[in-house]
């Protein structure tokens, strides 16, 4: 049968399985909405912004595994998702995004809403593709799913003229796809991962350093397992918190400028470095001088082999998909016959739990004072029983939430940590939710960055997303001013934004429940009402909370790991 | 150091600037870019001279295999191989010059490919130091345009480079 390229649009992405596509209409797409219009088996979730939608496309990917789907027209649409598809890049998260483009034939002319999309685009996808006839669009949307979900996943961008997506050629979706340029590894060289192995069981000082990859890999089942039979400490990146259970005596928290005093002393001091799904990124380690300076030996798995020695040298590279390598690394000990390590490891443990006992992350909320940001997060915390999905924007608050919120369990965490994109968070909570229509999802942000996205409380109205968003409003664009504070003599330059709107009764005028919290008392009863009495609906918590509040422990940029300030008395 | 990289990849539209892209992007250094389709005219052949330290070329090598229409990379220089330039030269050509220039042109073994009353065109081919040592030879308000094709390199022996 003879379909028109949007039927075939359509079709591929039934056959891909596709349940929603987050989109935004415009001339180079009509045919496509128009195709959409006719069916009912994919959802379309209108955003207000195509940010938004590369986004919530990207929140999805992350709270379900699956790749997500965006839909925006040619030029302004195009432009518009740029951001969101350099975020989702930067965290390496499997989106395909659609971009229509003007007519094959005004290509190269300047027309109307013409950009070179696949140009622009070109240094932030993991691929991308103009499709110049629609004879070749089936399998190059075939192509653009497979190369996004395998090998380390990414944007892939597929760019449709108009009269491509109106040419009409008989359908037919490739069960399979091959491709003589593009085959990632999976299984780990065997030589390496006995060596890796052997490393670890002689180590008297290890540890298991874990970054998004296990997530991306769904490996913390794996990674768990082996991090118990070898007894070891874990600490994992911001990516990758909730890889590893956050109340698991082993966990040692995050490492890095906001990590714990005792993840950050842990991974300096180790004599045997397990890097999984990680990449020694200046967040975590700061100074790779500083870094290499100590004598370690470093395994490092990593499905991308470009991250493997590309700012520290690792001694043990292993390239593969994670799980794959970590169900090598438990089948190797159990051929082995692990004797429990445990005495071996003891004067490692003791002096861990001495720099724990140093208690980096506790704070005082006064009851009577003013609301601490620390104290906002653990009580959310207690009020979801740790069960919530949590995403966050980026500054101070993100920090905090990754710090007291304890995640047992992977994907109930979503932020942009590669880009720092000030603005997802609310539409990472949209994609979150659709994913996951069964859990909580909160979403923690800052005056400054939820105002990045805040049109997106009106999609969330019209698909009734019960979101609960948390704003931990200090007034200020808290990181910008806290490194003014500490490392630019208080000069307070731009940090400071006048004019914020009332969020409660913003919030109402979109049509949902808006409460302001002032007061230490009233924000656990809130909470508890918001996930009650407020079950069904979105509910925006505006908590006012001490605009001089810093986060801490900090490791200042280009300085080393063991060069950690713990609190403003440190200075 | 200087290394001579020999990149299989898709011949699609595109792909060149994928390549350039990247060595921009990521600061690496690039000397020369040449590239053609091969026997087989959906793969094209590039040849691209660069220098770094050994960090650096591994992340180069690294970042080229990453890309999706890559099919192979080889770096040359790591074991014995040839490399080739081509270039085209205008020279001015009238009274002594003329017979010079003839001269010079057959020390090198370079060919004279068009002829007027005032100019030649030489075609020379070798590697780099004999073109450059060519351009050193001969008197240099003569030249008139130079045209170098940058370098292409192929591995000695049984060293083959195939999809
Ligand atoms: C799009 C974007 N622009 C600028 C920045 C730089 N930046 C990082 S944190 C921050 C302040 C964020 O303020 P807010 O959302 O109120 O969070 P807070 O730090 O106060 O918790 C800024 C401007 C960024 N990360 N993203
Ligand atoms: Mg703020």
């Amino acid at each position: 049968m003879l379909l028109t390229g949007a039927e075939i649009v359509v079709q591929c992405l039934q056959r891909e399985n596709v349940k929603y596509v987050f989109g935004y209409p415009g001339g180079a797409v009509l045919h496509i909405y128009d195709a959409f219009f006719q069916q009912d088996e994919i959802r379309h979730v209108l955003v207000r912004h195509e940010q938004a939608a590369v986004h919530a496309a990207d929140g999805y990917a992350r709270a379900s595994g699956e790749v997500g789907v965006a839909l925006v027209t040619s030029g302004p649409g195009a432009t518009n998702a740029v951001t969101g598809i350099a975020t989702a890049y930067g965290d390496s998260i499997p989106v395909v995004i659609l971009s229509g483009q003007v007519p094959t034939a005004m290509i190269g002319q300047d027309a109307f809403q013409e950009v070179d999309t696949v140009g622009i685009t070109r240094p932030c996808v993991k691929h991308n593709f103009l499709v110049k006839d629609v004879a070749e669009l089936a399998e190059t949307i075939k192509k653009a799913f497979h190369i996004a979900r395998t090998g380390r996943p990414g944007p892939v961008l597929v760019d449709i003229p108009k009269d491509v997506s109106a040419a009409k050629c008989e359908f037919h979706y490739p069960e399979t796809v091959t491709m003589r340029s593009y085959n990632p590894v999976v299984k780990g060289h065997q030589g390496q991962i006995r060596k890796a192995v052997k490393a670890l069981r002689e180590a008297k000082r290890p540890i298991l350093y874990a970054g998004g990859g296990v997530i991306l890999a769904d490996a913390a089942d794996e990674l768990t397992a082996l991090a118990r039979r070898l007894e070891a400490p874990v600490t994992t990146t911001l990516m990758a918190l909730g890889a590893y259970p956050a109340s698991d005596r082993q966990f040692l928290g995050m490492p890095g400028m906001h990590g714990t005093y005792e993840a950050n002393l842990a991974l300096h001091h180790a004599d045997v470095v397990l890097a999984v799904g990680a990449r020694f990124d200046d967040r975590v380690i700061g100074s790779p001088e500083h870094f290499a300076a100590e004598p370690r030996t470093i395994i490092h798995i990593d499905i991308d082999p470009s991250s493997i020695s590309k700012r520290v040298k690792a001694d043990l590279p292993i390239v593969g998909d994670v799980r794959h390598v970590f169900a090598d690394f438990l089948r190797i000990l159990d051929e082995e016959g692990l004797s429990a390590p445990s005495e071996a490891l003891a004067p490692w443990w003791e002096r861990i739990e001495q720099w724990r006992a140093r208690r980096c992350l506790a704070y005082e909320q006064p009851s009577d004072g003013l609301i601490k940001p620390q104290y906002v997060i653990d009580t959310l915390w207690k009020v979801t029983k740790g069960e919530a999905i949590v995403t966050s924007d980026v500054g101070q608050h993100q920090m905090w939430a990754a710090q007291y919120y304890r995640f047992d369990h992977p994907r109930r965490w979503l932020n942009s940590g590669g880009l720092g994109t000030m603005g997802v968070g609310l539409p990472y909570a949209m994609g979150a939710r659709f994913a996951r229509p069964e859990a909580p999802v909160v979403c923690v942000t800052g005056e400054a960055s939820i105002q990045m996205c805040i049109q997106e409380l009106s999609t969330c109205k019209q698909f009734r997303l019960p979101l609960k968003i948390v704003n931990l409003n200090n007034g200020y664009l808290g990181m910008v001013r806290q490194w003014q504070e500490l490392f630019h003599g208080g000069r307070y330059s731009e940090s400071y934004m006048d004019s914020l709107p009332d969020f409660a009764a913003l919030a109402r005028a979109y049509g949902h429940v808006g409460i302001r919290v002032d007061h230490p008392a009233d924000l656990q009863p809130v909470l508890e009402r918001a996930f009650t009495e407020h079950a069904n609906e979105l509910v925006f918590l505006d908590v006012r909370i001490d605009p001089r509040e810093n986060v801490y422990p900090m490791i200042q940029g280009g300085k080393g790991l063991t060069e950690m300030i713990l609190s403003a008395d440190d200075l | 150091m200087r290394h001579l990289i020999s990149v299989l990849i898709e011949n699609e539209s595109g792909a060149l600037s994928r390549v350039a892209g990247l060595f921009s992007a990521r600061g690496y250094n690039i000397e020369s870019l040449t590239v053609a389709p091969t026997e087989d005219p959906s793969l094209s052949r590039m040849t691209i001279i660069t220098s770094g330290s050994d960090e650096i070329i591994e992340q180069i090598t690294k970042q080229l295999n990453k890309l999706i229409e890559t099919v192979k990379v080889v770096d040359l220089s790591e074991a014995p191989h040839l490399e080739r330039e081509l270039m085209l030269l205008k020279v001015r050509a009238t009274g002594k010059d003329r017979e010079e220039m003839k001269r010079m042109t057959d020390i090198f073994r370079a060919r004279i490919v068009d002829v007027t009353d005032t100019t030649y065109v030489i075609e020379l081919t070798g590697n780099q130091g004999k073109l450059d040592a060519f351009i050193q030879a001969i008197d240099p308000a003569l030249i008139l345009e130079t045209v170098r094709s940058g370098v292409c390199g192929i591995g000695r022996g049984e060293r083959v480079l195939r999809a």
